[in-house]
């Protein structure tokens, strides 16, 4: 038995680890588009572009600066977060009453001047990014070869998000922010600081997005395109697990991108809109998405 | 008709005169805004340490606002409040509650995505002094043994004991209240009437928004009446029967 | 009350209206001429967006809806206008007419399929949808990939004037987006746009009317595909070209920022947004300035310092006194 509808078993499960390692970065992703928008009610469009950023940041410190690998991982989702914490204070925290379609556009015009920014300066074509000499190579797990690289970025990506989740769900700190969604004018009466907190969320999200940028460059290479094409799945995941609850999230980003690489093995033409195909199929059964809570 | 403006002057010169220097919050002339609304037109009295003091008036007469303009979380402000000689419109919202306030809001403020404990646990405690846990169960026995129930399931009065119970734990030794009775069963109300009083004999300052005049009456020192953004009058609690008449003209009962 | 607030608007109306068609007659007068001090196809580049930022803004300034999924329909309706025209060989109008209709029918699955999500989720599903149609665009063989459709024939207007010249083209195009702008200036005024309009200020009160706020939006984003697909198809005959530009989402976010920059509910400001976006991209193409950083360099700015647009700043400012 090594095939399964024609299609030979490792090709499959190749695929399917492709899937994987598109969902955990969608996984990153959404998780922090989930929070920012329970936190500061922001669609952050820039969302893509921050990733991007932290491709660059990555790339600019390895080749120009000479960083480490694991220094750069490090550094590179600390300037992207650094950076959230202007965009934020400047800009973003003067639109928080009003409509949320003018934090849309905001971030919207970010993402189109960072994007324009980077492609005047560094053209289209991708930046290569080696993989780092401790995770080269792969092991062997008797059904697939598994290069070390890419089972790291599953499985840092996967702490990432739990971690997450659980200071959310667990910790004094993600009580604070639980409750900051509901009601953040008592939350400051009692005495804590909800403008300071909606920055940290905002620097933290967007950091996230940084550090999957990081570690995506020795995957897709460094390139200004790839936050804008990133951003609309992510959005589509978004649509489709709800953005009521963080766990929906995690699983619904995680399981896209193993449908996606199913489609890839099975009908390679439709690979590309699967997830949208999902997303037009789920606003048909269950309008307001798997996992949310409000309708 | 005209006979009472001049006795609340004459009263409240009477009040000022003596004990003015002992009084821990003093508001005057605040006025505040909703947006582009003129809500308070300047409203001004005075709390001492310890006592229990009531807003009363009808709807929309400005006493939530008051406290909410107490505690920085309306719009525009303007006047002075000085609480222990700071004024707190040049306090920061989420610094008002680390000098010692402590906000119980109206509509209670109980975060649904958070269990009864966690409810409880959540406000940060920013003075010494606060009451423990078992304390707060022992003023309000109803929350005992609901503490992984979400904060929300628990009935109104309930939440009201939760809302009450959080706030002491924090130390705060200056409470604002905001219509504790207000849809609650008779038997809880005299819970939480029972409780302020114990708050009270502990010596902490509390100022009470209530429409319920009976229960008013049980637990509060001197009661301020608003009308349309200010204090038009003040009545001692021992002077109360005598001044029913005037007090249910102000109220429209 | 209602006699009071009548009596003190009629004045404002009625000035408005006498600007109003001074302005149209003025701008009427300019466009008619224009092709002699101006080239040709820039104008009808203008215009066209002119008439997709119109059409968006029945949208967004009048149903409250963001769509950022408008390029779909004006990049679908360019792509289909093209193709009829080279490969079926369908004359002028039929083109144009198969590319709007296109557009309408992809606009009524969208909208209905969006619509029952409201706010930011409609901005993201409209997004996401819109990108489909783009991958579609780069994969199905029939429009060209990267390429596009190249070389489209523009046909004879009426089967007699020959749109190969670039006046009677210019001409047609203006007639085309006439008819088009009419046709939004129509429905807005009508009660159809009365509704509209009362649906985003309350949707609840209007529901509680007995009407049905979702078919009202609906038939608003369907129009609003329909002339966005019309305004494609003309671009498309008249540049002989429908390429994947016309759908990216960048494309769908320049028609929010027209319709923002130029003052989104007003029927002015797409026409002004649009025409300053296109004549600022022209002048940026060849100056060697990042066109995209300064697109949302614009974007930036609009959202933080004015929100009503150009149009609508001057609006209110020449209001004011009198409120």
């Amino acid at each position: 038995m090594t095939e399964i509808f024609g299609v030979p078993v490792a090709v499959l499960l190749g695929q399917l680890l492709l899937g994987l390692i598109n969902g955990s970065f969608y996984a990153l992703l959404s998780l922090g588009l989930a929070i920012i928008f329970g936190m500061l009610n922001v669609i952050n469009f820039a969302h893509g572009a921050f990733y991007m950023l932290g491709g660059f940041a990555a790339w600019f410190l390895l080749s120009r600066l000479g960083l480490g690998y694991w220094g750069t991982l490090l550094a590179a989702p600390i300037m992207v977060g650094a950076l959230g914490v202007l965009v934020e204070r400047l800009l973003l925290k003067r639109l928080y009453r009003m409509d949320h379609l003018y934090s849309l556009l905001l971030t919207f015009g970010i993402a189109l001047m960072v994007e324009g920014l980077f492609r005047h300066i560094f053209g289209s074509a991708g930046m290569p990014y080696p993989v780092p000499p401790s995770l080269t190579g792969g092991i062997n797990l008797g059904f697939i070869f598994l290069p070390l690289y890419r089972g790291w970025v599953i499985v840092i990506s996967l702490v990432i998000c739990i971690l997450t989740w659980l200071a959310i769900e667990r910790t004094k700190l993600g009580a604070y922010l639980r409750a900051a969604t509901e009601n953040p004018a008592l939350v400051q009466a009692f005495g804590i600081n909800v403008p300071l907190l909606l920055t940290l969320t905002y620097a933290f999200c967007v950091g996230l997005a940084g550090f999957a940028g990081a570690l995506a460059a020795p995957l897709y290479q460094v390139s200004p395109g790839m936050g804008s094409s990133i951003i609309i799945v992510v959005f589509a995941v978004v649509v489709i697990g709800g953005m009521g609850s963080i766990g929906g999230a995690i699983v619904t980003a995680l399981g896209l991108g193993i449908i996606e690489g199913l489609t890839k093995t099975f009908y390679p033409a439709a690979s590309s809109i699967a997830v949208f195909v999902v997303m037009v199929l789920v606003i048909l059964i269950r309008p307001s998405g798997l996992f949310n809570r409000e309708a | 008709m005209l006979k009472c403006p001049p006795t609340a002057k004459s009263e409240k010169h009477t009040w000022e005169g003596h004990m003015a220097e002992a009084a821990l919050l003093n508001v005057n002339n605040l006025e505040a805004w909703y947006g582009e609304s003129h809500v308070l037109h300047g409203v001004s009295f005075d709390v001492r340490k310890g006592e229990v003091v009531t807003l009363i008036g009808r709807n929309g007469a400005g006493k939530t606002t008051t406290l909410r303009s107490l505690i920085g979380v309306v719009g525009k402000r303007r006047g002075t409040s000085l609480f222990k000689g700071v004024d707190l419109l040049n306090v920061a919202p989420h610094k008002v509650a680390r000098m010692g306030i402590g906000y119980v809001p109206e509509e209670r403020g109980i975060f649904s995505t958070l269990s009864v404990i966690e409810n409880l646990m959540f406000p940060p405690a920013w003075q010494a002094g606060g009451m423990e846990i078992d304390e707060i169960y022992g003023l309000f026995p109803n929350l005992k043994g609901r503490d992984h129930t979400p904060g929300t399931r628990l009935s109104g009065g309930e939440q009201q004991m939760l809302a009450i119970g959080r706030i002491l734990r924090t130390g705060a030794d200056f409470i604002l209240l905001d219509e504790p009775t207000e849809g609650i069963a008779p038997v809880i109300i005299d819970e939480i009437g029972a409780a302020l009083r114990i708050l009270k004999a502990r010596g902490m300052t509390i100022i009470l928004v209530e429409q319920n005049l009976r229960f008013a009456a049980s637990v509060a020192d001197r009661h301020f009446v608003l009308d349309q953004g200010k204090v038009v009058d003040e009545i001692s609690n021992n002077a109360l029967d005598a001044n029913m008449d005037r007090l249910n003209r102000y109220l429209g009962v | 009350m209602g006699s009071a607030t009548l009596s003190t608007s009629t004045p404002i109306a009625s000035l408005q209206r006498t600007t109003g068609i001074l302005l149209i007659s003025a701008v009427a007068a300019l466009m008619l001429c224009a092709p002699l001090l101006v080239y040709p196809l820039f104008l009808i580049k203008i215009l066209c967006f002119v008439l997709f930022a119109a059409a968006f803004n029945l949208v967004l300034g009048y149903a409250g809806l963001l769509s950022f999924g408008h390029a779909a329909f004006f990049g679908g309706g360019a792509y289909i206008a093209a193709h009829a025209a080279k490969v079926w060989h369908l004359p002028f109008e039929l083109a144009i007419l198969a590319g709007t209709a296109f557009a309408a029918m992809i606009g009524l699955a969208f909208g209905a399929l969006a619509i029952r999500r409201h706010g930011i989720y409609f901005a993201m599903i409209t997004l996401a949808l819109a990108q489909m149609v783009y991958f579609l665009a780069v994969q199905m063989p029939f429009t060209g990939g990267e390429d596009g459709i190249q070389a489209v024939p523009r046909g004879y207007l009426l089967g007699t004037v020959d749109l190969s010249n670039i006046t009677a083209m210019y001409y047609t195009v203006l007639g085309g987006v006439a008819i088009g702008l009419l046709i939004i200036w129509r429905a807005v005024n009508s009660p159809f746009g009365h509704v509209l309009s009362a649906i985003r200020e309350n949707e609840v009160r209007v529901t509680s009317l007995g009407l049905k706020p979702d078919q009202y939006k609906l038939i608003a984003f369907t129009l609003s595909a329909a002339l966005s697909g019309f305004a494609g198809a003309l671009k498309a005959i008249a540049f002989q070209l429908a390429s994947l530009v016309d759908v990216t989402w960048h494309m769908s976010g320049e028609v929010i920022l027209m319709t923002l920059l130029g003052g989104m509910g007003t029927l002015i400001g797409p026409i002004v947004g649009a025409s300053i976006v296109v004549g600022l991209e022209h002048f940026l193409a060849t100056s060697g300035l990042p066109i995209t950083f300064i697109i949302g360099l614009f974007f930036v700015v609009c959202v933080m310092m004015f929100r009503r647009g150009l149009f609508g700043e001057l609006k209110a400012l020449l209001e004011r006194p009198k409120s």
